[in-house]
Formats: structure tokens, sequence, C-alpha cells
């Protein structure tokens, strides 16, 4: 591989390695850090071209960080500067959570982190809750998205079968009833816009 | 074991649609079904994935994976979980131009947005009934407090501009308070 090839990645790499451990609180608290490394300090997308970059780090799977800097390592260096800025941006972060993992496990016991967790747990269900609350806001537009809303909670609820089978069943029925419905196409665009 | 891990978190890794916390559920499914973890267990692990930088969901992971099998484990962890949108990415890149006008994803959020709903919905239920915060045979005693917290982390964060993670270290400074 040439020189500046390299030269590249190692940039590319670093870039998303600095902007990943300051994004406490989420992958979505990294997008403004991430916008602005790639459009002003270097220049790897023009600004109106990130608003894209960010929809389809949102429409693939997994985290929207994790995706833009796939996605713009990609575009100036091809696979190795996709392979380079997944690296960069995941490994802090790594190191962190294992870190963290390691000294959790050796004081979990100690009542005083007991007490503290006793506490956090019911946070975690106020997180959750939450989240499902601000996605709700953007998915449930309308009565068939609350029928799919409400038959899709039962269904975890009750139905003791693979989660992943009911998020692939919500995915193709979303795509069978817009095929059914061209002429409802602008709501479904309307709450993908609000999402992003 | 290293095996049943990659696996996992590659499924998981190709299905986490909607980010962060939708894919909690999902690795806590797993997570039981291959009995690495208790669902008390994996709420601990959430809190400190939620209190690190990064996604929600690779953070989770990453934990797990390290209780599991320890520094390769979480290794391995990330690279399964990491994988399949560095793979998809990839191949929407070489196809994206063609892609942009007929996007079909577009159609299938508009049945995924309100499933995922529903499973994070779930999934505070879930977690609230499995740390003895409802559907206990004890009506009075510590679970209540375990509600009250749950109500005011919730009005923290609909109604303030707090940070999440303010709202993990602030209840465990309660807990702490309460329960020590």
């Amino acid at each position: 591989m040439e020189k500046n090839k390299i030269k590249l990645l190692w940039d590319i790499f670093f870039t998303f390695f600095k902007i990943s451990p300051v994004s406490f609180g989420g992958g979505y608290a990294m997008i403004p850090l991430l916008e602005r490394a790639v459009t002003v300090k270097k220049k790897w997308v023009e600004e109106k071209d990130i608003a894209d970059v960010l929809v389809m780090a949102q429409t693939v799977p997994g985290s929207i960080a994790v995706n833009t800097a796939t996605f713009i390592g990609y575009r100036i260096a091809g696979l190795f500067g996709a392979i380079a800025g997944t690296i960069g941006i995941v490994t802090p972060t790594f190191l962190i959570i294992v870190a963290l993992a390691a000294l959790f496990l050796s004081f979990q016991h100690n009542p005083i982190v007991e007490a503290a967790f006793m506490g956090i747990r019911p946070a975690i269900v106020a997180l959750i809750a939450y989240a499902a609350i601000t996605i709700g806001k953007t998915a449930i537009f309308n009565t068939v998205t609350g029928i799919i809303a409400g038959v899709a909670l039962i269904l975890f609820l009750f139905v003791p079968v693979h989660p992943i089978f009911i998020l692939i069943a919500g995915g193709v029925i979303g795509i069978l009833l817009n095929r059914k419905r061209v002429t409802s196409k602008h709501v479904a665009k309307q709450g993908a816009d609000q999402h992003g | 074991m290293y095996w049943n891990l990659f696996v996992s978190f590659l499924k998981i890794g190709f299905i986490s649609f909607g980010g962060g916390y939708a894919m909690i559920p999902v690795i806590e499914y797993e997570v039981r079904a291959h009995q690495w973890l208790s669902t008390q267990e994996f709420t601990d692990v959430v809190a400190i994935a939620g209190m690190s930088p990064g996604p929600i969901a690779t953070n989770s992971a990453v934990f797990v994976g390290y209780k599991v099998g320890g520094m390769l484990g979480a290794a391995i962890s990330a690279v399964a979980v990491s994988l399949p949108s560095l793979l998809i990415v990839v191949l929407l890149s070489l196809f994206m131009y063609k892609m942009k006008k007929r996007n079909f994803m577009d159609d299938a959020f508009y049945g995924l947005r309100p499933v995922i709903t529903g499973l994070i919905a779930y999934a505070a239920i879930h977690f609230a009934m499995q740390n003895d915060m409802i559907g206990t045979s004890k009506l009075l005693g510590f679970e209540w407090i375990g509600i009250l917290f749950v109500i005011a982390g919730l009005g923290l964060l609909l109604f303030t501009k707090i940070n999440p993670v303010m709202v993990i270290l602030l209840s465990g400074v309660m807990g702490v308070v309460i329960y020590y």
C-alpha cells in the first residue's frame, strides 16, 4: 500500500478515535462532534451532504455514530477506510467499557456499590421507558402504526419467540402496507423525516 | 462458548435497527437463552453501559462478552456486533446513488418503528418485573421505593434537559442514601 494511503488511513482512524471517548450518553451524543470533525475540520464531507450521510447511517442496522464513521471512511478511502473508521470509533469506548466492567465485577459485592445499584436499576427502567416514549412519538402517527405497536408489545410480552422474528415481521408489514397503499407513501416519509 | 458469543452478537448486529435501547431486550433474550447472566445482572450491565461513552448496545455486548469470556470474549463480541453494519454500509455505499430514489427501507421503517416502540416498552416492563419492582407478592416495601425512582427518573428525563448519565449517577447517590 502506498505511503499516502496509509497516512490517510491513520488520519481517519485518529479522527474518529478522538471523538469517541467524549460521547457520554449514547451514540447520538457523538453526532454533533462527528459532524464538526468531518465537515469543518477535515473537510471530508460537504456540509450539505452530511444530512444524507446521517440518514443513511440511521437506516442501516447498528449505532448511528459507528455507521457514520464507517460510511465516511469508505467514501474517502474505500474498504480500508471503512475499516479504519470503524476501528477508530469503536476502540476507545471498547477499552473504557472493559475497564469499567472489570472494576464493577470486582466491587459489585461492596455494600455501598450494592446500595447504589439498588437505586440505579429503577433509573435504567426509567431510561428505557423514556426511550420508548421518544421513539413512540415519531413511530406512532396514525391508527395503523398504533395498532402495530400495540400488537408488537403484546407479542413481546406473551409469545416466547425470538424478538428478531417480530422485528423482521414489522419490517415486512411496513413494506407490504406501503405497496398496497401507494397514496399513503408520503405519510411514511413524513415519519422518517421526523425521526431524522 | 466464544463461538456462541460470536453468533449471538452477529445476529444482533444484523438486526439492530432503531439504535440504542431497542437492542437491549434482544441482547437480554440471547443472554438469558444461553444462561450467561440473570436479568438483574444484565440490568447492572446496562447501567454500566449507559454510563460509559459510546453506543449503549455495543457497550452492553462488550460487557456481556467480558463477563462470559474475559478480554477475548469482549473483543469477539465487539467484532461480532460491529461486523454486520460494516458490511452493510460498504455494500450500500456501492449502490447508494441508485438506491436513493426508491428507498424501500422507508417502507420497512413504517412497520419497523412501531414494532421497535413496542419492543422498548416491553423491555421497560420486563426489566421492572425482573428487578422486583412490579409483579411481586410484596406490595409494601422496597419495590415502592423502586417505582418512585422510576417515576422520578422518567419525570427528569421528560421535563428537563438532563443528561441520561446524570440520571444514573443521581439515582446511584440516592440509592446509597436510602439503602446503605
